[in-house]
């Protein structure tokens, strides 16, 4: 299975890592050169140096071919256009996409994009863990 | 009209002092602080500070009633794309008109069926082409929605179609000649329109019928 990684810094470079790890043949793309290092001196997978809003890099990269893409560059914006172009240019059934907004995640997942808010997720496991406190009562103080 | 703009560079400045000044209601977003206290103080509370791409802004701004006409005017086309979208598709805005600030993501524009489009740099192009007389076919309009385009083509010696009637030319489908200009008069060009070295000639047709025109007019 070939999988594309749009974006390579923290989350991005440990998505294509676990993949590679599981077989799957990985590209990771990114802007610097300097995310390749995020992905270890054993790297095997590609790397496209470019703008995932490039089409020539999404081709270079092998999207024509790819069975996933995921999105994950620290734009919101640039994620649902990179996401969108996948999806319906290059007909990527499998594209995920990063949106910190939970705003316009949600619209757009409405609108067929599987988007993915870490702000959402975060926002559910932090009310969890309080709700999940043992919180000792207080002793009512008179006056 | 109620008319919102994103984005309060020069263009989206000067979109709203011309829409106030011929009485027409608009509201403008900007983000950049510096930027917004300029705009505050010229359009006072019809300027908003904020990200035209957040919902909650777009809805303080007014996208609910919704607006006649929005246009995303920022200098990231990313931004403008996702503006447009979502005042389009999520709150039923009529017309939306966007710019493209590098020409290189006019395809995503399309693809995403956002339509209007205003490049500046694709029309500068454009007027050179016209200017620079090596471009042997040049883009004069690009009706996008109607997906034709017009185009000018200059006929030489070497031309094929010189000395050869309109009617016997065989265009491409989805192509017409418009008209011919000779000696600084146009004609609207008919079958019996015979072309001649020197012609100016204006063509309609569909985009990417290019070079099978250029191929029966020019040969190259």
């Amino acid at each position: 299975m070939k999988l594309i990684v749009i974006g390579c810094g923290r989350v991005g470079s440990t998505i294509a890592k676990r993949f590679a790890a599981e077989g799957w043949d990985v590209t990771a793309v990114d802007e610097n050169e300097s995310a390749l290092s995020r992905l270890g001196e054993n790297w095997t997978g590609g790397f496209v140096r470019g703008h995932g809003m490039d089409n020539a890099v999404l081709r270079e990269a092998g999207i024509e071919d790819a069975d996933a893409v995921v999105v994950s560059t620290d734009g919101d914006n640039t994620n649902l256009v990179i996401g969108q172009v996948a999806q319906k240019r290059f007909g990527i059934e499998c594209t995920v996409v990063r949106i910190l907004d939970p705003a316009r995640a949600d619209f757009y997942r409405e609108r067929g994009l599987r988007t993915i808010s870490p702000t959402s997720a975060a926002i559910e496991a932090l009310s969890d863990a309080v709700r999940s406190c043992e919180i000792p009562q207080k002793q009512e103080v008179r006056v | 009209m109620y008319v919102l703009i994103a984005g309060g560079g020069k263009a989206g400045a000067n979109v709203m002092r011309t829409l106030l000044r011929n009485g027409h209601e608009a509201t403008i977003i900007e983000q950049d602080r510096n930027r917004f206290e300029r705009l505050e103080s010229e359009f006072e509370h019809q300027a908003m500070q904020g990200d035209a791409t957040e919902l909650f802004v777009l809805e303080k701004a007014g996208v609910k009633r919704p607006p006649d006409l929005v246009l995303a005017l920022t200098g990231d086309d990313e931004d403008n794309m996702v503006i447009t979208q979502i005042a389009k598709e999520k709150y039923g805005v009529p017309k939306v008109i966007a710019r493209v600030n590098d020409p290189r993501n006019q395809p995503h524009f399309d693809l995403l069926g956002i339509s209007p489009t205003v490049c500046a740099t694709s029309s500068i192009l454009g007027l050179v082409e016209h200017e620079v007389p090596e471009h042997d076919l040049v883009h004069l309009l690009e009706l996008r929605k109607e997906n034709l385009e017009i185009v000018e083509v200059q006929i030489d010696k070497s031309s094929p179609c010189a000395g050869t009637t309109v009617e016997k030319l065989r265009l491409p489908e989805g192509a017409r000649l418009i008209s011919v200009m000779r000696d600084g008069k146009a004609e609207i060009a008919v079958g019996k329109t015979e072309l001649r070295p020197g012609d100016q000639v204006l063509a309609v047709l569909q985009p990417g019928k290019e070079d099978e025109l250029r191929q029966i007019l020019l040969k190259k």
